[in-house]
């Protein structure tokens, strides 16, 4: 016996993704009512949430859904119009089965009176009376197909009856074999049976596929009759089926010429039953060689195979096949095969030291093989950023209803894949960024008439790859940035003097000062002078930056820039005295070398000469104040960090390394240029700059 | 050889069901979230049988028990439709369409073993 | 007399440094392991003596010699790291505390522990958890929970005396 419990928290969760797919089919819908396939998507997730639900002891949802899945049948068929208030009823029966998930999880009531105003609210736009319709009649109908696990109950009084059971020819293209009906028949008591040959044609006209024998069958069962028509449940439409009782055994005697003739049908009926193993036999040979012709072409299938894969592939598809693993077990296999890679590299130092061919091919391979699972294990944490994108149109929606603009959201890139965790906590940041346009960026549809704009307003999200990092970018079509409000506003609070100069990056940056915020008026909807620095904070704390780019009366364009993992990174080790250290290599443009006399040239000026441009430079070693001589040639890590270019100087610049990236724990939590540490191959630990605060400390030193 | 039954319906949750119940009585399971993922991986598995979900995406229940009575190999084999409620109609487009037999969701696991032993030996 | 809150544990791991005994409660000590290369950390105070690779996860090191203002003494084929757990704000995580060398595990009923002396020792009285004693020798009980807090741990870099290169 299975106990169902174990699938109610399956439940659980594919009802949270049915609610969101909903919720996404309905705007879908909105923005596009001649959508068909919007509603059909919609109509199936509901119709889903209603099979499942009653399927694992969820029938307040199911009862609720059937109803709300009545009237959408209603809308597929086009008998009901899709109206504003059809959308708004839909997304409310979305919510309720939503509250009604969650208060079953926690045996909370909820709101009952709800489901009826919902339900009666939906049958007046169907037209429909409030009778209670269908789900009597169907819980009805469900009793009566589901016979198989009620207990027969044995009569007391065995019977016989004779049974003829004539298959349609073509039953087996039905995927029923009748030996097995027969079978059944035997499992209810004493049963003979008789093969009936006599349409069995020429062997000319024979076709295997075809069936031409009928049985008649003699049972004495004490089984109630209904148990035989259970038999046939499945080929009543199919078969000519009679049963008859033909006799009652209360009293114990038997009968007349009978037995002989039975006696003589049995032999007959061995033979027979040759036959229909002949026949089963031929079946599947047939079935074989069919087969066998499919694979004639081999090269035929495997092509119009991989062109359907690939057609899979390509086609958007918002389900996944899955399989649900507790996130901290994937965790601990990253963390697995982290310290793998950690163990390889070293694997492949010392075999390096002993250079010994037989050793170091399979070094080699468990390299190849080593890199492979980090980046399959890497993978399996990979979600499609869709689902991120879809929960901000609801948020769209109602926010833009709520200030009275009209703005669209488009999204292109939703398959876009990214680390999970880095996904979930860019959630905050994404939804404070949205706001931000739909309150600060978009304009009212009066406001935008004025400026010659439509007067709908559109927010496009975008995500796509760039090399190891994830590029999402948030526009507007907005109101843009004002400079002035930005500088005065700057001035007033102290971050900047009236006369300081700044670029126009710059300029836009000190929107991410704390306690910065250019909204003239506080609303609900953001504005309260804490947001964009904390988005800033949160998006480096994933190891990531951040930029706008605004034009005036055109709009505002925020780019993230996500590494696609946080478990791993690509990294650059250099070392400085006897200390290794590893850069980002994400940021990593060039390294160049830099003699003593170079930087004795220079003195008190941090400033290299790069094929004519001026590179300003930090020197880890004063930074970091490592004691040790300083090297007549030393190495210049020049980086990108926030649009700046930026050298780093080290001793050395070992090479690439696959950075495993460990937590430095909670004592060095205040330490903010080094993120982490990793290990060496040699067991070693290096330590992870962060590039960023390495600039802005240096920076905050200028005088 | 324990048999194989590939279960379609693109509710995981029913599929995480049907499938659990399968494989503790023994069977083999391929799973396929819809019609047309179930015909792509009936095309590289040897299934002994299919448990199809009528309403499902890309591929609804119906075509895709057309479609697989249509693959030589699967010319035979048992199918058993999910189904909500006992519409005639929709038993009746299946058996059509080539299914074998239906069972009517809600189910208890019994129920669904009850329906295979009718079927699939 | 008995002191407070000894009646829970009554092993500790004793272990020299200079010549004075301390010991740790054995329920806080994970285990012993020989000096290893420790990977510094820039700009730390000095008793912060840097990070260690432990079977792959990143363990800080602290030396209890600067933590307690005794001389530094060259490291010794007996030198050790201890690695105990603690408790730093919500999170627990593993430190290793650089010793001498270790003595051995022993018993002390909380009668034989005396209160800590209020003079007399270079430890602040809140670090000590009572003081034993064995063969005539004094055994300093360490209160791992002040020793080892977050306020005598978590360090905060040091910026400000950048020199300006």
């Amino acid at each position: 016996m299975v106990e169902p419990n174990r699938f109610i928290e399956g439940f659980r969760q594919e009802a949270q993704e049915l609610l969101v797919e909903i919720e996404a089919a309905v705007l879908d819908i909105e923005e596009n009512p001649e959508e068909h396939e919007a509603v059909n998507r919609l109509f199936r997730a509901m119709h889903t949430i209603k099979g499942s639900g009653a399927m694992f002891g969820f029938d307040d949802i199911a009862k609720f859904a059937h109803h709300v899945e009545t009237a959408l049948d209603k809308v597929r068929g086009g008998l009901v119009p899709i109206t504003r208030e059809l959308i708004d009823l839909t997304l409310s029966s979305r919510d309720q089965i939503k509250i009604m998930l969650e208060a079953s999880a926690t045996g909370e009531a909820f709101d009952q009176e709800k489901n009826i105003e919902i339900i009666n609210a939906l049958k007046i736009i169907m037209g429909e009376g409030t009778e209670l319709s269908s789900d009597d009649k169907s819980s009805h109908k469900q009793k009566k197909n589901l016979s198989f696990p009620e207990p027969e109950i044995d009569q007391q009084i065995p019977m016989t009856y004779r049974i003829r059971l004539k298959p349609s020819a073509d039953i087996f293209k039905s995927g029923m074999d009748p030996a097995l009906l027969i079978e059944d028949l035997k499992a209810l008591g004493e049963c003979k049976v008789i093969a009936q040959t006599e349409l069995i044609p020429d062997l000319a006209l024979y076709n295997p596929e075809l069936c031409y024998l009928f049985w008649d069958i003699t049972l004495t069962t004490a089984k109630d009759v209904n148990a035989i028509k259970d038999v046939f449940i499945f080929v009543e439409d199919d078969c000519d089926i009679s049963i008859e009782i033909i006799e009652k055994h209360d009293l114990v005697e038997s009968l007349t010429p009978l037995p002989r003739l039975g006696e003589i049908l049995i032999e007959r009926g061995d033979t027979t039953k040759e036959i229909v193993d002949k026949t089963l036999a031929k079946q599947k040979r047939i079935g074989e060689i069919l087969i066998e012709n499919g694979a004639v072409s081999p090269e035929k299938v495997k092509s119009a195979l991989s062109e359907q894969e690939v057609l899979g592939k390509h086609k958007p598809s918002v389900l996944v096949s899955s399989v649900r693993v507790p996130s901290d077990r994937l965790d601990k296999l990253i963390n697995l095969v982290g310290e793998l890679v950690i163990t390889q590299a070293r694997l492949s130092q010392v075999s390096a030291k002993v250079n010994n061919i037989e050793l170091s091919e399979p070094v080699e391979e468990v390299e190849r093989l080593t890199g492979e699972l980090r980046d399959n294990v890497l993978n399996i944490r990979m979600m499609p950023i869709g689902t991120t994108f879809s929960k901000f149109r609801r948020l769209v929606r109602d926010l833009s209803g709520e200030l009275g603009k009209k703005i669209d959201l488009v999204t292109y890139g939703a398959e876009t894949e990214m680390d999970k965790t880095v996904l979930e906590r860019l959630d905050d940041p994404l939804v404070h960024l949205i706001r931000n346009c739909i309150d600060h960026g978009i304009q009212s549809p009066e406001e935008r008439k004025r400026v010659g704009k439509s007067e709908r307003g559109t927010i496009t999200l975008s995500a796509h790859h760039r090399g190891t990092n994830v590029v999402i970018k948030i526009s507007d079509d907005g109101s843009g940035l004002k400079s002035e409000v930005i500088r005065k506003k700057a001035e007033e609070k102290g971050l900047i003097t009236s006369d300081q100069e700044l670029s126009r990056k710059e300029m836009f940056a000190l929107i991410f000062a704390p306690g910065f915020s250019t909204a003239e008026s506080i609303t609900n909807v953001s504005g309260r002078g804490v947001g964009m620095d904390v988005v800033k904070k949160t998006i480096e704390s994933l190891r990531g930056s951040i930029e706008i780019d605004s034009i005036t009366d055109q709009g505002t364009t925020i780019t993230l820039i996500l590494p696609l993992t946080l478990a791993i990174i690509h990294g650059l080790l250099v070392t400085i005295g006897n200390d290794f250290f590893v850069l980002p290599l994400m940021t990593v443009e060039e390294c160049v070398e830099m003699k003593k006399s170079n930087s004795e040239k220079n003195r008190g000026r941090n400033i290299l000469n790069v094929r004519g441009e001026i590179v300003p430079y930090i020197r880890l070693r004063d930074n970091f104040k490592i004691n040790c001589n300083q090297r007549d040639l030393e190495h210049v890590v020049i980086a990108d960090v926030n649009g700046r270019r930026i050298g780093f100087v080290v001793d050395n610049v070992i090479g690439g390394h696959q950075t495993v990236i460990k937590s430095l724990g909670p004592i060095f939590a205040n330490v903010r240029d080094i993120s982490g540490a990793t290990i060496l191959g040699d067991g070693t630990v290096a330590l992870i700059l962060d590039t960023n605060v390495l600039l802005e400390k240096a920076m905050e030193r200028l005088p | 050889m324990s048999k194989t039954i590939m279960t379609a319906d693109d509710s995981s949750s029913i599929r995480q069901m049907v499938s659990f119940t399968l494989k503790q009585a023994g069977y083999s399971v391929v799973e396929a979230i819809d019609g047309s993922d179930a015909l792509n991986k009936l095309k590289t598995n040897a299934v002994h049988m299919l448990i199809s979900d009528l309403n499902m995406p890309k591929i609804d229940g119906i075509e895709l028990i057309k479609q697989v009575r249509a693959m030589p190999q699967y010319k035979f084999i048992p199918i058993i439709m999910l189904t909500t409620e006992s519409q005639a109609d929709m038993k009746q487009k299946g058996k059509a369409a080539g299914a074998t037999g239906w069972i009517v969701k809600p189910f208890q696991p019994e129920q669904l073993l009850s329906v295979i032993k009718k079927v699939l030996r | 007399m008995s002191v407070d809150g000894i009646t829970e544990t009554n092993q500790y791991l004793t272990f020299k440094l200079d010549d004075e005994i301390y010991a740790l409660g054995i329920n806080h000590v994970r285990e012993v392991l020989d000096f290893t290369k420790i990977t510094r950390v820039p700009r730390m105070p000095d008793f912060m003596c840097g990070v260690l690779n432990l079977r792959g996860g990143v363990v800080p090191v602290v030396d209890l010699r600067i933590k307690f203002a005794m001389p530094v003494k060259e490291k010794t084929v007996d030198t050790c790291i201890i690695i105990i757990e603690i408790t730093i704000g919500e999170e627990e995580t593993l430190l290793g505390i650089m010793a001498d060398s270790v003595q051995e595990v022993m018993s002390l009923e909380p009668d034989q522990i005396k209160p800590p002396p209020k003079i007399g020792t270079r430890l602040k009285t809140e670090f000590i958890k009572g003081m034993g004693k064995k063969n005539d020798e004094f055994i300093i009980i360490l209160e791992c929970d002040k020793v080892f807090s977050s306020e005598e741990l978590v360090v905060v870099q040091d910026f400000e005396s950048q020199p300006e290169a």
